[in-house]
């Protein structure tokens, strides 16, 4: 029986917070465990996560082992995160779920789907790409705790939506700013935490061999106007996967389910056949 | 590899938060005159009111107009959001209702917008909310003026009107000790001149009316979220880190992090208390904010400009001016504050004294004659405008404040304060000297 109650989980041994959306998790409900990218936490999907939760899905948005809430220290490879992710299943009681990762988070669940693929009922791939390598200055920013790194991070991760200018600008949530909000987000991170995780995307070779291996199906939402993950290499890596099917977004960046939550909660909606509680 | 590229200040100023009108095209921000949304179907109606989708619902709440002032002046601020409001004084209180409830106490700088003082001191507390007020220059006064019961520490960059500037990031750091937040009204300096964000401040807040505007024409106010005070750690903000049955059980701090404050400030403080902008004053401050960085150019030009004169007068034989204060002077207390604080100006407002009022008033007469001869600075009550201003504090703005609040406030019977606007500077310095003529000869 899986547990109703995550106020004291432990993954591992290690203290792990969870947000479920706004409602307890339901055993009856099918799951959907939310993974953020590098240098992020569970906040990432404030703007799904509720959604998700009073449309018939349990929802474990995570802090993975380092970030936010969570205890532990920042796992050092996309394979011990797509592991993890499974001990969470474990710890949580859960048989199956369906997994829904952004950038390295995307990378884990692409990566449990393929190793572990009777665990994950589904994947839903945010902002992601065959490769995803760091520039060298970036990696070395991050790893030196250097703020230059966020800053980066999210002046290359937002599209027109967070930069503004003549075609862009206006938030979808009305009266929040998404550059300084993202800023926010990941500058509560720890030191060292983004290096970790950005070695980590930058280290993962095996997308496309691990695409070619997941066996279920496989949504690809992705960013028309991301150029940290463009959205060519993400079809590069949606034409491997046996059922997959791409939504590009327009006018979005990398940070999709800020700069278009609406059309990431449609896209998610539609592959999860969601409906309302 | 290339630096990260943001949009600078100045193009911020006319860009943020808007793009063209998807709808029509139009460049300006359209003005959404509608209190309400027609909703594209009923699940969609059920997910806005349970804050499962972002977007708009009734106007009372959050309105695309507004939005854009809200975003704009979030960005400026460096701030992860903010919300409008009717006025300064709404935005004030919004921010107070939000952090606190009966029972919860406030530490103040003494030297404040006399309105500010006005809730603080007397109407708040009749909600179980009290103030304890200190000389925003004594940083031991300030520390020891918290209690457990202390939720915030208040504070303006420059005192009204006795400017003062407030050592933003030492008062951060107090209120930080004691694990609460420190909210900057930021009405005098606008983010063109100060971001107390950057100086470790947690909220800020203005009069939209003032030099955002900066036409005298719409009252507005805003409170901006820094997002960077953590809530969870303090563990004395329950309206932010408990479940609130007034959205089932939403945790704020939980679903938003760095954004906590103001979507709980939005979503009650605004459904509930009601204090809203309208979309036509959002529209008004808007077109004020695409000419901040010139107006306030303008405005410190003039104000160096005037004091300058002013200087002059205090120090020629039979000049009028008894005393002059502006924190760019040499003699003002808190000069190398100001230097590293407002390096872009110390804000276009000056206070000062006359020379030999005479009568024993403390200069009360000599300052009437003074204000009633002058023809091109007009007598009210507002700042910031692109008008230059003048008013008598002792007898209005502050005329609440016994004589004790008085000299704690910096106001002396024969203060005149001034709000330097963008007419012709020799027009304006015209204007003075006669009227400090007419004061003088009795």
């Amino acid at each position: 029986m899986p547990l109703t109650d995550l106020t004291d989980l432990t993954v591992r041994g290690v203290p792990v917070f969870v947000h479920t959306g706004g409602r307890p998790l339901d055993p009856a409900r099918p799951a959907v465990v939310l993974i953020h990218g590098a240098g992020m936490d569970h906040g990432v999907w404030s703007l799904q996560s509720r959604y998700l939760a009073h449309h018939g899905r349990s929802v474990l948005a995570v802090d993975l082992p380092g970030h936010g809430r969570s205890g532990g220290e920042p796992l050092g490879s996309i394979a011990e995160i797509a592991d993890w992710v499974v001990a969470l299943l474990d710890a949580v009681g859960l048989e199956r779920a369906a997994l829904a990762g952004h950038s390295m988070g995307a990378l884990a669940a692409l990566d449990a789907a393929a190793r572990h693929g009777g665990r994950v009922e589904a994947i839903a791939l945010l902002g992601v790409a065959e490769r995803m390598p760091v520039h060298p200055d970036l990696l070395a920013a991050a790893r030196a705790g250097d703020p230059s790194a966020i800053d980066l991070v999210i002046g290359w991760g937002h599209g027109p939506r967070g930069h503004g200018g003549a075609s862009g600008g206006g938030c979808p949530v009305p009266g929040l700013a998404l550059i300084p909000a993202a800023r926010r987000l990941m500058a509560a991170v720890r030191p060292g935490v983004l290096g970790v995780d950005l070695a980590a995307c930058d280290g993962y070779g095996q997308a496309a061999d691990a695409a070619g291996a997941v066996g279920c199906p496989a949504l690809l939402v992705l960013g028309a106007q991301d150029r940290m993950t463009p959205a060519k290499a993400g079809r590069a890596l949606a034409s491997r996967i046996a059922s997959s099917q791409v939504v590009v977004v327009p006018q979005a960046g990398h940070m999709l389910m800020s700069e278009a939550p609406d059309a990431v909660l449609d896209a998610l909606a539609a592959f999860l056949s969601l409906r309302r509680d | 590899m290339a630096g990260a590229k943001f949009l600078k200040f100045d193009t911020q100023t006319l860009h943020a938060g808007q793009r063209p009108d998807p709808a029509t095209g139009a460049r300006a921000v359209p003005i959404h005159l509608t209190s309400s949304y027609v909703f594209e179907n009923v699940d969609q109606a059920a997910a806005l009111f349970n804050l499962e989708r972002p977007g708009h619902i009734y106007s009372r709440i959050s309105n695309p107009t507004v939005a854009v002032l809200e975003e704009r002046l979030a960005t400026l601020e460096g701030g992860v959001g903010a919300v409008c409001t009717a006025s300064g004084q709404a935005a004030l209180t919004l921010a107070i209702m939000t952090l606190m409830g009966t029972g919860g106490h406030i530490v103040a700088s003494a030297s404040i917008y006399g309105g500010s003082r006005n809730l603080l001191a007397y109407t708040l507390p009749r909600f179980g909310i009290t103030t304890t007020f200190v000389n925003p220059r004594d940083l031991d006064g300030i520390r020891a003026a918290i209690r457990p019961e202390t939720r915030l520490v208040f504070g303006e960059v420059l005192g009204n009107p006795g400017l003062e500037v407030l050592d933003v990031p030492s008062v951060a750091a107090i209120a930080h000790d004691a694990g609460i937040p420190l909210l900057i009204d930021s009405t005098f300096t606008t983010p063109y001149l100060c971001r107390p964000f950057d100086h470790g401040a947690d909220l800020v807040m203005h009069s939209c009316t003032k030099w955002l505007g900066g036409h005298g024409t719409a009252i507005g106010g805003v409170v901006v979220d820094g997002g960077r005070f953590d809530w969870e750690a303090s563990g004395k903000f329950p309206t932010l880190t408990e479940p609130y049955a007034g959205y089932h059980g939403i945790d704020f701090a939980e679903e938003y992090g760095p954004a906590a404050f103001v979507m709980r400030a939005r979503a009650e403080g605004l459904r509930d208390f009601g204090a809203c902008m309208s979309p036509m004053n959002a529209f008004q401050i808007l077109q004020g904010v695409e000419t901040l960085p010139l107006r306030m150019r303008g405005h410190i030009h003039n104000t160096r400009k005037i004091v300058g004169f002013l200087e002059e007068e205090l120090y020629s034989e039979k000049g009028a001016v008894a005393w002059v204060s502006y924190p760019e002077l040499a003699d003002h207390p808190d000069h190398a504050l100001a230097a590293r604080l407002l390096p872009h100006g110390a804000g276009s407002i000056i206070s000062f004294g006359i020379r030999g009022g005479g009568g024993g008033d403390g200069g009360r007469e000599a300052g009437r004659r003074f204000i009633e001869a002058l023809t091109l600075f007009s007598h009210l009550a507002n700042v910031g405008d692109a008008k230059s201003l003048v008013i008598h504090p002792a007898s209005t703005t502050h005329a609440q404040l016994d004589a004790e609040a008085l000299a704690a406030a910096g106001v002396g019977e024969d203060m005149i304060r001034l709000s330097i606007g963008l007419e012709d500077c020799g027009d304006l310095v015209d204007d003075l000297k006669q009227a400090l003529r007419a004061a003088t000869r009795g």
